[in-house]
């Protein structure tokens, strides 16, 4: 059977898509969830090395994953969206940017937590920390531009724009930072050097990835809803949901 | 065409030419303000110097990004350049050298004279020139897609900044680092490489943003 991809890159078919994904996405996310939390707090065993705080890998190992991955596919979107002026892929790309801030914050917040009674310090200037840092600043930038800008075309075209420049800068920041690094003989710990993990605490880390990125799914799609109703509140098939109570 | 526009600016500059010294004392004040806030201590200012002269000179390049586009804008001369027939990658490599000349150039001269009030020795001091040569470019170049990009915006020179440091970084850690490489004793042969890697990539792709934000900016 051949999916017709032009009808669901209209707004309005996409909204009702949309809104029939969410439920399915959003169920999985929480028993994803509830399934990883559980292994994670009581299946796992105590880390020799660490105690307990090492628990804090499978939130914190997801979130650093998944800031990653989406400023990547927020930048997809946001080139295709240039590229080919198709709308809802810019209003993607708006609909990812907080979840991606979200999930660097969260990665940096938690890496603190653990790194205070690991290291002894909330904060230390390694490679990874400081580049999770700039991803932060990156997405920052994005969303400032694009909530500057009232005209809405403008705004996704500029944000697009700052996205691929990111994209591209992504790996010399990584590298450049990761030289400085070990020019400066940083932190005397490093993240890298983490013990092999046993099979059932990655178990549970794969578990919460998957959770992460069910929760992203369901979050950006009820997101992407919102602005479509906000952009294109003007619109016939808008006004007929209105009157049909749908809203 | 890129010496017309690159003289057509100059010619500008030099007929204001409070703008540039503007962002020069900026330059200065920005870097002697240190010295009053951590001490005069001159061992800690030494090893300081290369870090803070590089900070210095990456917000002084930023500050005066806003005057990059926005005075054409205002009197219509680059709705007439996006309508021209030149390659408009080739116009805006041209405004962006300009304000590197006008902007960068003289932090460049101005650089060993605060090195020299931080005790930097002489070679040092000959690293540090380097690499804001090769540097400062980089920072018009880069500074330059964000200025396009935030054309006649609400807030547009915080807003600048918030696009533009972020990617600086790259140059700052490069750029500082090639004097400490220098100061402890090592070879900053790799650093100034990295620079110029940086100075030929954004010569290359940065025209091309720029131009697509300004089309962006000016539809």
């Amino acid at each position: 059977m051949a999916i017709n991809w032009y009808k669901y890159a209209s707004p309005a078919s996409f909204y009702a898509l949309a809104g029939k994904m969410i439920p399915f996405f959003t169920v999985l996310a929480i028993g994803l969830l509830a399934t990883g939390l559980y292994i994670g707090f009581f299946v796992a065993p105590t880390d020799f090395q660490q105690g307990e705080a090492y628990r804090i890998i499978f939130i914190h190992v997801p979130a650093a994953w998944m800031s990653m991955f989406l400023y990547v596919i927020m930048a997809c979107w946001a080139g295709i969206g240039l590229a080919f002026n198709t709308r809802l892929s810019s209003m993607m790309a708006t609909a990812i940017a907080p979840t991606g801030a979200m999930f660097t914050f969260l990665a940096l917040w938690t890496g603190s937590l653990w790194g205070k009674p690991m290291w002894g310090t909330w904060w230390v200037w390694d490679a990874r920390l400081t580049s999770e840092l700039i991803l932060l600043f990156l997405y920052i930038g994005f969303m400032s531009l694009q909530a500057a800008i009232d005209d809405p075309r403008r705004a996704d075209k500029a944000g697009a724009i700052i996205a691929l420049v990111g994209v591209i800068n992504i790996p010399i920041i990584y590298f450049s930072v990761q030289w400085w690094n070990t020019l400066h003989q940083g932190a005397s710990v490093s993240v890298t050097q983490a013990p092999t993990m046993a099979s059932i605490m990655l178990t549970g880390m794969m578990v919460m990835v998957f959770a992460s990125w069910m929760y992203s799914i369901a979050v950006i799609l009820k997101r992407v809803r919102s602005i479509i109703l906000e952009r294109e509140r003007h619109t016939v098939w808008v006004a007929e949901l209105r009157r049909k109570g749908a809203l | 065409m890129l010496f017309w526009i690159i003289q057509r600016d100059l010619l500008l500059a030099i007929r204001r030419r409070s703008d540039v010294l503007t962002t020069l004392f900026f330059f200065v004040i920005v870097v002697s303000l240190f010295p009053l806030s951590v001490g005069p201590e001159m061992n800690l200012l030494r090893t300081m110097a290369p870090g803070i002269v590089w900070v210095a000179a990456l917000l002084a390049s930023m500050l005066s990004l806003g005057r990059l586009f926005s005075s054409d804008y205002l009197d219509g001369t680059l709705e007439q350049m996006l309508l021209s027939p030149q390659s408009l990658s080739i116009l805006v490599l041209g405004k962006a050298l300009a304000h590197w000349l006008v902007t960068g150039v003289p932090l460049v001269l101005m650089a060993p004279v605060l090195g020299i009030q931080y005790d930097l020795p002489a070679d040092a001091l000959f690293v540090l020139v380097m690499s804001l040569l090769l540097g400062t470019p980089v920072l018009s170049l880069i500074g330059a897609i964000g200025a396009a990009l935030t054309l006649g915006l609400r807030g547009g020179g915080v807003l600048v900044s918030l696009l533009v440091l972020p990617l600086y970084i790259p140059v700052l850690i490069f750029g500082a680092g090639a004097v400490e490489a220098n100061m402890a004793g090592v070879s900053y042969d790799a650093h100034l490489s990295l620079l110029g890697a940086f100075l030929l990539v954004s010569l290359v792709l940065a025209p091309w943003a720029i131009a697509a934000s300004l089309r962006v900016s000016m539809e």
